[in-house]
Formats: structure tokens, sequence, C-alpha cells
């Protein structure tokens, strides 16, 4: 089993604590089927010579601990470590805690083990929506832990700039606008994913783009996927894993989305 | 930020995104950083095909750096004459080109820590503090 990163130096007032769904995550993306099917995407069809370093773009890293879990492991989930990751999110304070959660993973892996010879190569996080300033065309796996949550309404963008600075005090509205950020996702829990979803045929790589969604129950998984199947060029999606069953409903999966065999 | 991360980034408004004037970005008053990293042959070779020279030629004299080749070196261009890449691999005491430890440097140690990044389509500035850019627009740009 691969270690989780540690991400006890963020301040969980702003930013997202890794919950059962971060955890999902980083259990669905090492998993032997996952990595096996990974492997034969960015591996063994590859000429690792010639072929260029795949990048990996987190959108909405939060506290970080699975941009840092995929950086560490690198070879372990794609079968090659030359790998690029870069992470994305809306909150100044999470970018803040994804860079340091991902350089203290890579910093506290002993320099000679062959955990060390197996981790990717982080760039950078950039505080910005979804992909907006991702060039089209660019990314090999993007992976995106959404606000999912079922809400009345989305946090009032028009706030954000004002919220997303340091102030002087915690403020109660500051706090809660960005961590509703980090959960409420609109009608149906789907608002902010459908955006996400609409950039994907842009953003992704043409031959080798994949991502891996979070849902949940709420969002009506099948019929994402469904809905994604008919899209045409060859679209497909999958439930690459889920949380236990409760009450006979797949509380949380993970829904892998791409194009091509 | 690394120099590197600026050759996957463009202007963040959707009428500027897709045109070619909007990469690469401009960086403008931009203070910057070496923060030494490991060297990594391999992974050198790797990131060459997906470099936009251009763009990085572009950058590097907009930052006052020492210019670049006019097109990107050859994989083997980062070894040792007579070193194969696997060789590289296993006896890590075996040195790299100057041509590799250079792109080294500027891709992966060089970063704009403070300044602008400036869209060369629409002039939209984004500001990079501490090294975290921030392309977030107010709503009437996005």
């Amino acid at each position: 089993m691969l270690p989780t990163p540690s991400t006890s130096h963020v301040s969980f007032d702003r930013v997202y604590e890794p919950a059962e769904d971060s955890f999902l995550l980083l259990d669905t993306i090492s998993s032997a089927s996952e990595t096996a099917w990974l492997h034969q995407r960015f591996f063994e069809n590859e000429n690792l010579e010639t072929t260029p370093a795949p990048l990996i773009l987190e959108v909405g890293t939060g506290s970080g601990i699975v941009l840092a879990f995929v950086t560490a492991n690198a070879q372990a989930i794609l079968g090659r470590r030359e790998v690029l990751t870069l992470g994305a999110d809306i909150n100044y304070f999470a970018c803040q805690a994804t860079k340091k959660t991902v350089d203290t993973t890579i910093a506290e892996i002993p320099p000679m083990s062959n955990t060390n010879l197996s981790t990717g190569k982080f760039l950078d996080v950039v505080n910005c929506d979804l992909t907006s300033p991702i060039r089209p065309n660019s990314v090999d796996v993007l992976i995106f832990n959404p606000p999912y949550v079922p809400t009345e309404e989305l946090p009032d963008l028009d706030n954000h700039l004002k919220y997303n600075v340091p102030q002087d005090t915690l403020s109660f509205d500051q706090e809660s606008h960005l961590l509703a950020l980090s959960y409420a996702g609109g009608s149906l829990g789907m608002e902010v994913t459908e955006r996400l979803l609409s950039q994907l045929p842009s953003v992704l790589s043409s031959e080798r783009g994949i991502a891996y969604i979070l849902l949940c129950a709420q969002n009506k998984p099948e019929e994402v996927k469904a809905r994604i199947q008919t899209w045409g060029m060859g679209w497909r999606a999958e439930i690459a894993g889920s949380s236990g069953k409760k009450g006979g409903w797949e509380k949380l999966c993970i829904l892998r989305i791409w194009r091509g065999g | 930020m690394k120099l590197l991360t600026l050759n996957f980034l463009t202007c963040a408004r959707k009428t500027c995104k897709s045109l070619p004037a909007a990469f690469p970005l401009h960086p403008k008053d931009a203070e910057l950083e070496v923060v030494e990293t490991d060297f990594n042959a391999p992974f050198l070779r790797n990131i060459l095909g997906r470099l936009e020279w251009d763009a990085l030629k572009t950058l590097c004299m907009e930052l006052g750096l020492p210019n670049l080749p006019p097109s990107a070196p050859e994989p083997e261009a980062l070894l040792e004459p007579g070193a194969e890449m696997a060789e590289l691999e296993l006896e890590r005491e075996l040195e790299p080109t100057q041509t590799a430890r250079d792109l080294h440097n500027l891709l992966l140690e060089t970063g704009i820590k403070e300044g602008k990044l400036v869209c060369g389509n629409c002039g939209h500035e984004y500001a990079v503090k501490e090294g975290i850019a921030n392309f977030l627009l107010p709503s009437h740009l996005v």
C-alpha cells in the first residue's frame, strides 16, 4: 500500500480537509485494476524514448493530498516516472497549502529509496477557475474532486476576489465562502462539474487524455456516464471505483472519462 | 512558478484562450528565483518533445536570460558523447552535458517569484505572488 501524504500543516478553516472522497480517489487511482489500465495507456503502448512526458492536472487540489500522492507515486500509477504534475484551485489558501503538501511529501522521501527513483516532477499550483488558463490539448490525466453536494445556490463569485486574499482577522464570511467553494455544487450538485465536463474535450490531449471525476449518488452518475457516451468522437466513460453501498446506493464513485480504446 | 509551467498556460479569458497571440504569456516586472532540484536526464529527454521552443526563446529574451539556440537540442545532445542513456540511469557518476544542465536550470530551477504575466492578445495582466499565479478574472471579463 502506498503511503498517504501528510497534510498536518494545513489549517482547515479555509481549506477543505481530506475526507472519504479524497481517500476514494487515492485508492481508485492506485488500485491494481486501474494502474494496469493506466500502465497500458502510458507505458506499454508507448515508446518511452520518444513520447513526451505525460502531464497530470488536478483541478481543485484543496489540501494537496491527491496531487502529492500522484506526484510521489508516478511510477506506480502510470508505469513511468517521467511525469509532470500541476495543480489548480480557485482558493488562494488551497494553492499555498497544496504547494507545501507536495513539496514536503517529495522532500521527505529518502534520497536513495525506491520511491525517490519513481517520483514525478511537480511543477506548480495556479490560482484559477477550473481549467481556465490551461492550454488546449495539453492535459493527459485530469483529476477532479468537485464540489458535489446539492445546494440551493452556488457561492457568489462576485465576492470571491475580496475573500481570496489574506485578511488581518479571520472572518466567518470569508471562511464560509471559501469552504462553500469546496463542497457546494448547486442543482443536483452538478453545476460546477457540468462546467468542467464541457471543458474536457478541449483541454484533454486528443491522443492520450483521460479524466477522473468523483461523483456522489445525488449527482446521478449512471446518467452522467450515459450522457458522455453520447458525445460521440469515441468518448467513453466507466465507473473506475466506488465506496461501500448504503441502502443499496453507491455513495461515492469515480468516473473515468476517455477517448478511444 | 517554474518557467516550464508557462509552457502549459495561456490567457484565462475565453475569447483569448485558443488564439496564438495569447501564448506565451509575457512576464513583466518579474523577480526571478532559482531553487535547486535533482537533475534527471531521462526526464529531460522526455520533456523535449513537449516544449514550445519558440515560446521558450521569447520567454528567455523577455526575462533577460541567455539566448537559446534556434531549435531544441536533440535528445543525444544531453549526454556526454558515447554515453548511453541506460548507462546514465544506472551509473549516476556519468556527467550530463552543459546543454542538459543549462536546460534543467532554465526549465526546472528558474522561476518567477513575484511579477506579472501579460496576455499578448488582450493585454490583461495576471499577478504572480510568492510563486503562485492568479488567473481569476473579474466577472465582466470571464
